[in-house]
């Protein structure tokens, strides 16, 4: 068992940090940004309904902002900033700069870890799973359009069949 | 300022013998929405994600147990959601990708909001709600433990370990309304469950009471007209008539997210269109 008070370790983006003099009640979002430095993840609506700050925990995208960051302690956390190893942009990013998918930009972290995760277990979704996986990121821009072309580009790419 | 992240139940147990009052959290989708917006100012919390028993379930043709840590995500697809296809759908409609992803029926049933979408399914299949402290074991029926709006009938030293459902055989579903498909909290919902082993239909209504509600006397005047063989009948009459009593039998208030009249309109429509559904 793990017992945290005030003082702990986070595994984020595969390196191991420590968080000090942190209050219980810390979410996960508030010490990456506050804490971590972590800027990517984006704080909106705090109760989970924009997914702006989504990121995975051991595999898993959830809301950063609901989980209690201490509870993540022997997780492993991947932020939209771990996402390519050489910080060159990843395929997903590079097709929703191309596609105009980035607008105000606020939610785009967030849709980029969600496009990884999706395209991670589904390499070939259905118009209507790219919706679905994405129905927890909000996007006030876009209308969307444009960020399911960016998905669509991705997909064709990785399978082959365009450039 | 403490937060304890037990690996077994006994071990939570202990932390919670010895931490009265600590705050339980499984995916932390409820109880995270508090502390982000200061109404909550947990000093101890005990985790039970890390405890590999409660996020495991099992199935037979006699039980199925189900651990009280296990994600939504798990009950969409696979062996639950062919085993018990009204969770399945509930757990479709539970917030987005990534609240399915944390949250949990442990959660559902501790929050114990009248709109959790997991409870209504465990009220129409009369699911047991298990609970564990150091004195052992308590089962308690689904209808005993949800006893008022986010109350229930866990004592402060018990842990929501698992829930027990008996398979029935035959249709069941489970539909909501609010305001929009997609991350949306419900404003009526209704689960319906036919079992042909005991010729019975059973309802349960979410959103539209204090707790889940049973239509006791509607299930009894639908169980007149099953035949024995336990069919139900494809009858627009009697479908209408049933969803009528269903709906008469709602509690709804108005509040914010909806009025009472319009809940109980919703409830009659969906009930009806599950009857109708059943039965095709």
């Amino acid at each position: 068992m793990s017992d945290t008070t005030g003082f702990y370790e986070l595994v984020v983006n595969g390196q191991r940090r420590e968080v000090r003099d942190s209050w219980v009640g810390e979410s996960l979002l508030y010490v990456l940004r506050e804490r971590l430095g972590l800027m990517g993840s984006k704080g909106a609506c705090e109760q989970g309904e924009c997914g702006s700050c989504t990121v995975l925990v051991d595999g898993d995208a959830v809301c950063s902002c609901l989980v209690l960051s201490a509870s993540a302690v022997g997780s492993e956390v991947v932020t939209v900033e771990g996402l390519s190893a050489d910080g060159s942009p990843t395929d997903v990013q590079r097709a929703f700069v191309d596609h105009g998918a980035v607008q105000c930009g606020f939610c785009t972290p967030g849709l980029i870890v969600a496009v990884h995760h999706l395209l991670d277990h589904n390499p070939d979704p259905s118009p209507i799973e790219v919706k679905e996986a994405l129905s927890g990121n909000i996007c006030r821009c876009t209308g969307y359009g444009r960020i399911f072309a960016a998905v669509e580009t991705v997909v064709a790419v990785r399978k082959g069949v365009a450039k | 300022m403490t937060v304890h992240m037990p690996v077994s139940l006994d071990e939570a147990v202990d932390l919670l013998v010895a931490n009265p009052g600590a705050r339980l959290l499984t995916g932390g989708t409820d109880t995270m929405v508090e502390v982000n917006f200061n109404r909550l100012k947990p000093t101890t919390v005990i985790g039970l994600r890390k405890i590999a028993a409660l996020r495991e379930f099992s199935i037979s043709s006699e039980i199925i147990e189900i651990g009280a840590g296990v994600p939504y995500a798990r009950m969409e697809s696979g062996p639950l959601a062919e085993a018990l296809p009204a969770l399945a759908a509930a757990a479709r409609t539970v917030g987005s990708p990534q609240i399915r992803a944390a949250g949990t029926l442990g959660g559902n049933l501790g929050t114990c909001s009248p709109a959790g979408d997991g409870l209504p399914v465990l009220a129409a299949l009369d699911a047991s709600i298990n609970l564990r402290s150091p004195k052992g074991r308590r089962i308690v029926p689904f209808a005993d433990f949800m006893v008022g709006v986010k109350r229930n009938a866990r004592s402060a030293d018990e842990i929501i370990e698992s829930v027990t459902i008996v398979p029935t055989s035959g249709f069941q579903d489970y539909a909501k309304v609010g305001v929009r498909n997609a991350m949306v909290i419900s404003v009526a919902s209704v689960c319906f469950v036919h079992d042909r082993k005991s010729s019975s239909v059973r309802v349960a209504l979410g959103a539209v009471g204090p707790t889940i509600i049973r239509p006791r006397d509607a299930e009894a005047w639908l169980a007149e007209r099953v035949d024995a063989s336990g069919v139900l009948p494809a009858d627009d009459a009697i479908a209408t008539e049933f969803a009528s009593r269903v709906a008469a039998e709602a509690r709804p208030i108005d509040d914010h997210r909806s009025t009472a009249a319009y809940r109980r309109h919703a409830i009659e429509t969906l009930t009806r269109r599950l009857y109708l559904r059943s039965t095709k």
